[in-house]
């Protein structure tokens, strides 16, 4: 049975608060705080990015894995719409920071807010294959949001690493189950900078459709009900959307507080439940059910149950917890240092 | 052409992971790694990585800086004596600038240190952050 | 080894020319000093430029000089060694007049820092540091000498009135040179209100960006006594270099090569700290001024700020130093700047510096202290009376 050996998250110490983006385009605050449940959003300084955050999540990951050698990952795949290169991957960078090359896979994932759980699922698939003893799954992003577009409250940075294995697991990967139909929802096309998206068509078709049926088939598949599980996570593009999908379902929000970060950290889109899910892990017990739906647009949803196992008591707090990143060491930007730091003021070179 | 992509590339080591040359005569340990040891003229060496914390022992905040550092400035430049006493230069990140002394404590991250305008080449390295976990 | 000696000098205008090309400069100061000294020939060249390259893409300066000097076929070499080329010039002459080698030679230096952006010019200027090492992480040379600053602050209490102190004194020393870049006077308090450049230096605490060139001849005694003018005698020459990077520097508040070169030249020219009556020191930023005080032994370590404050390195003081202005208020242009220290050294020396700035008790021995970088190299010379 394969699953996670090591986890780990980094996200940015700055935020910008809703008020702030509100002030310069004339927007209702309140009513963005409370139709999207988000009160301020993580923003990235110039000197980070999807490769830099993802170094630092491997190397927490590396950390809780205890003894993983680098050199025995057998495959690094980083899941995220920013990778700073749109030609070469972002994953050279980050298996050369950790010492894993050169004997590695190495692949670039992309679906929108899923590439980071696409990482996950194919991770897990090669070691349920046996074709290598250990595989990392990086899920990052410091995506952008067009300015005094709704998307722009939300886009946030963040990222979260995985390395799976056989043994020595901190959560067992019972099951999986990925659901994907072609929906327009959310996209960019190539060479655009800022991403575009359907309005009202990205909830009910997309976003919950797809949930949903992902969510459904898996619990079908485990023969499992939402009362079985002690937490559940979902993707996470405001702090309304996975609250409503989980009531949906039947979870409650006791299940999903502890991955319930939007309110906080925005959107970090691949990141979002993945790093929910390493939030959740921190404070997890051994036996714990743990649930986990992502979503992409475009659309799909990758859909994992994990257990738990007594490791988690030995490695949690071998490095910082993913709350602590969220609430503690925190500066606020205005929006000039945000559009900044964005890169979104046109500049000669 | 990039300047940036031989001279970067021979760097990885240093610059990504933090290797360092230590002596066996001496016991000495330099980065970035040399051949030759300036106390001893030993030769022989092994590779070893510097830790990842310290104290730092000088730094600067550079408020006029080249047009390529402009979005990150005024920014933090200082000497860390790491935990095994290799000093170290390097960007002082994440910190407010107006609090950063002598004998601060440091960790050190990857981030990326310079960005070829639109089209050139990226490089990482290592920066310092205030230690706060 | 013969003796050699200094029969001539010469300097381009220094500031921002405009009008003249690098060649220019280099000719302008050349034909000075040679007027100046009489001589009807050289045997060899010895030009000092930091970066004839990354300042405006010409390399091969030794050459280039000797042609629009007029002189095809002089030997001429062209020496580097960041900010201390100037002084490394000065060495190779010296060494070649000595040596027998020949009888007699130019030492030059020559720098042209404006035709290309400030950007630009900082980066160049920037080679002098450790590419890899400390560039590729942002430093600037402002924000390296700003870094031993600090360092100097935080063990000895040195503070930046102290640093302030040493951009006027030079400054007011620089308001009676007519060559000088900046021919004013600025106050304390202007510098400490000037704006900060890398914490703790402002950028009254910096020397500039300048166009110069600056020439002496050295000859043989034989010689020198034919041209039947008054004469100086270079007597010593020290050479020392030291780690590049200044995370290597045992102690950040120091220049070892400063002081290791000072000593080589004293035993060159028989001579103690205690003999020298003045100097010309690299105050690149005023904080090197205070730190070379220091490192050749002229202070305590932490003593040098005090004593400036009190006043004993000015034009009246116990031990002047740049009295010709410095680099803060005379200009740097990089590859000329050990030249000109020499040239100040003999003006002194023989009594003819100008309208006022002429130490008024008849010094007989002085010293030029020229670095690179943050002190990887250092030449230091003794010139005295003949």
């Amino acid at each position: 049975m394969a699953g996670i050996v090591g986890y780990g998250a980094h996200l940015p110490r700055h935020r910008i608060k809703v008020e702030e983006i509100a002030k310069v385009w004339g927007a209702d605050a309140p009513s963005y705080k409370k139709g999207l449940m988000l009160r301020e959003k993580s923003v990235p300084p110039p000197d980070m990015d999807t490769i830099t955050l993802s170094v630092e999540a491997a190397r927490r990951a590396l950390i809780r894995a205890q003894n993983v050698d680098p050199k025995d990952i057998g495959a690094i795949y980083i899941g995220s719409e920013s990778h700073p290169y749109a030609v070469k991957p972002s994953g050279t960078t980050v298996a050369e920071a950790i010492g894993a090359t050169p004997d590695i896979h190495c692949a670039d994932f992309e679906f929108a807010c899923k590439a980071g759980s696409e990482a996950m699922f194919v991770a897990l698939s090669h070691i349920d294959s046996g074709a290598m003893p250990y595989a990392l799954a990086i899920a990052g992003d410091t995506s952008q949001g067009a300015p005094s577009d709704a998307l722009e409250f939300s886009a946030a940075a963040g990222a979260a690493a995985f390395i799976m294995g056989k043994e020595n697991l901190i959560a067992e990967c019972l099951y999986t189950h990925s659901w994907m139909n072609d929906v327009p929802d959310f996209w960019r096309r190539e060479h655009e900078f800022y991403p575009q998206h359907a309005g009202r068509f990205t909830g009910e078709p997309a976003y919950f459709r797809t949930t949903m049926g992902a969510s459904e088939a898996i619990l079908k598949k485990a023969g499992m009900k939402p009362s079985d599980f002690k937490y559940a996570i979902f993707h996470q593009p405001n702090g309304k959307f996975p609250q409503r999908v989980s009531r949906m379902l039947g979870f409650t929000q006791e299940q999903i507080d502890p991955g319930w970060l939007a309110p906080r950290l925005g959107n970090t889109y691949s990141g979002a439940s993945p790093i929910g899910l390493t939030a959740t892990l921190d404070v997890s017990e051994p036996g714990d059910l743990i649930f986990m739906c992502s979503y992409g647009s475009g659309a799909g949803s990758d859909a994992f149950v994990w257990k738990v196992t007594e490791r988690i008591n030995e490695v949690r707090d071998l490095t910082i917890r993913t709350h602590k990143l969220l609430d503690e060491n925190l500066t606020y930007v205005d929006y000039g240092t945000y559009a900044k730091f964005r890169r979104k003021i046109k500049k000669n070179y | 052409m990039s300047m940036f992509s031989a001279r970067n590339w021979r760097e990885y080591p240093q610059r990504y992971r933090m290797e360092a040359s230590k002596f066996k005569k001496s016991g000495k340990t330099y980065f970035p790694p040399r051949d030759i040891d300036p106390e001893t003229g030993d030769t022989e060496y092994e590779i070893v990585r510097l830790p990842d914390t310290g104290k730092l022992v000088t730094y600067t905040v550079i408020r006029v800086a080249p047009n390529m550092w402009g979005d990150e400035g005024p920014y933090a430049l200082g000497i860390a004596e790491l935990a095994d006493g290799t000093r170290v230069m390097a960007q002082i990140t994440d910190c407010n600038i107006d609090d950063v002394k002598i004998g601060m404590e440091i960790r050190v991250e990857f981030r990326r240190i310079q960005t070829e305008g639109h089209s050139g080449v990226l490089s990482y390295g290592y920066k310092f952050t205030p230690k706060w976990f | 080894m013969r003796d050699v000696c200094c029969v001539g000098v010469g300097m381009s205008k220094w500031g921002e020319v405009w009008e003249r090309s690098l060649r220019q400069l280099f000719v302008d100061a050349a034909t000075a000093a040679i007027k100046d000294s009489g001589v009807d020939h050289l045997d060899s060249l010895h030009v000092g430029c930091m970066s004839g390259g990354m300042f405006i893409g010409q390399e091969h300066i030794g050459a280039l000089c000797a042609d629009y000097l007029g002189m095809r076929g002089l030997p001429a070499t062209h020496v580097e060694s960041a900010c201390a080329s100037g002084g490394i010039a000065v060495r190779q002459g010296y060494i070649e007049v000595a040596a027998g080698v020949a009888d007699i030679v130019m030492a030059a230096g020559v720098e042209k820092m404006t035709d290309c952006s400030g950007d630009d010019a900082t980066a160049a200027l920037a080679g002098a540091a450790d590419k890899e090492y400390e560039v590729f992480h942002g430093a600037t040379f402002p924000g390296l000498y700003a870094m031993m600053a600090h360092a100097h602050m935080h063990k000895y209490g040195t503070t930046p009135e102290m640093l302030a102190t040493v951009s006027s004194k030079n400054h007011e020393n620089g308001s009676m040179n007519p060559v000088a870049q900046y021919p004013f006077k600025v106050s304390v308090d202007q510098v400490l209100s000037s704006v900060m450049i890398a914490d703790p230096l402002h950028i009254l605490d910096c020397s500039p960006i300048t166009d110069g060139a600056s020439a002496i001849i050295l000859t043989t005694e034989e010689i020198a006594k034919k041209l039947g003018k008054p004469y100086t005698k270079i007597t010593g020459s020290g050479l020392a270099t030291d780690a590049i990077q200044l995370a290597d520097r045992t102690d950040l508040a120091s220049i070892p090569s400063a002081a290791l070169a000072l000593e080589r030249a004293l035993k060159m020219a028989g001579k103690k700290l205690s003999d020298i009556d003045f100097a010309e020191l690299h105050d690149c930023f005023t904080i090197a001024e205070i730190i070379i005080m220091e490192e050749i032994g002229l202070y305590e370590r932490g003593k040098a700020g005090p004593a400036v404050l009190a006043g004993e390195t000015r034009l009246d003081g116990k031990f002047p130093i740049n009295t010709s202005g410095g680099l803060k208020a005379k200009g740097h242009p990089v590859g000329a700047t050990g030249v000109a220290q020499m040239v100040e050294l003999h003006k002194q020396l023989l009594g003819l510096a100008e309208n006022g700035r002429q130490l008024k008790t008849s010094p007989k021995v002085g010293m030029a202290q020229n670095m690179g970088g943050t002190g990887a190299s250092s030449a230091v010379h003794i010139m005295e009376v003949a």
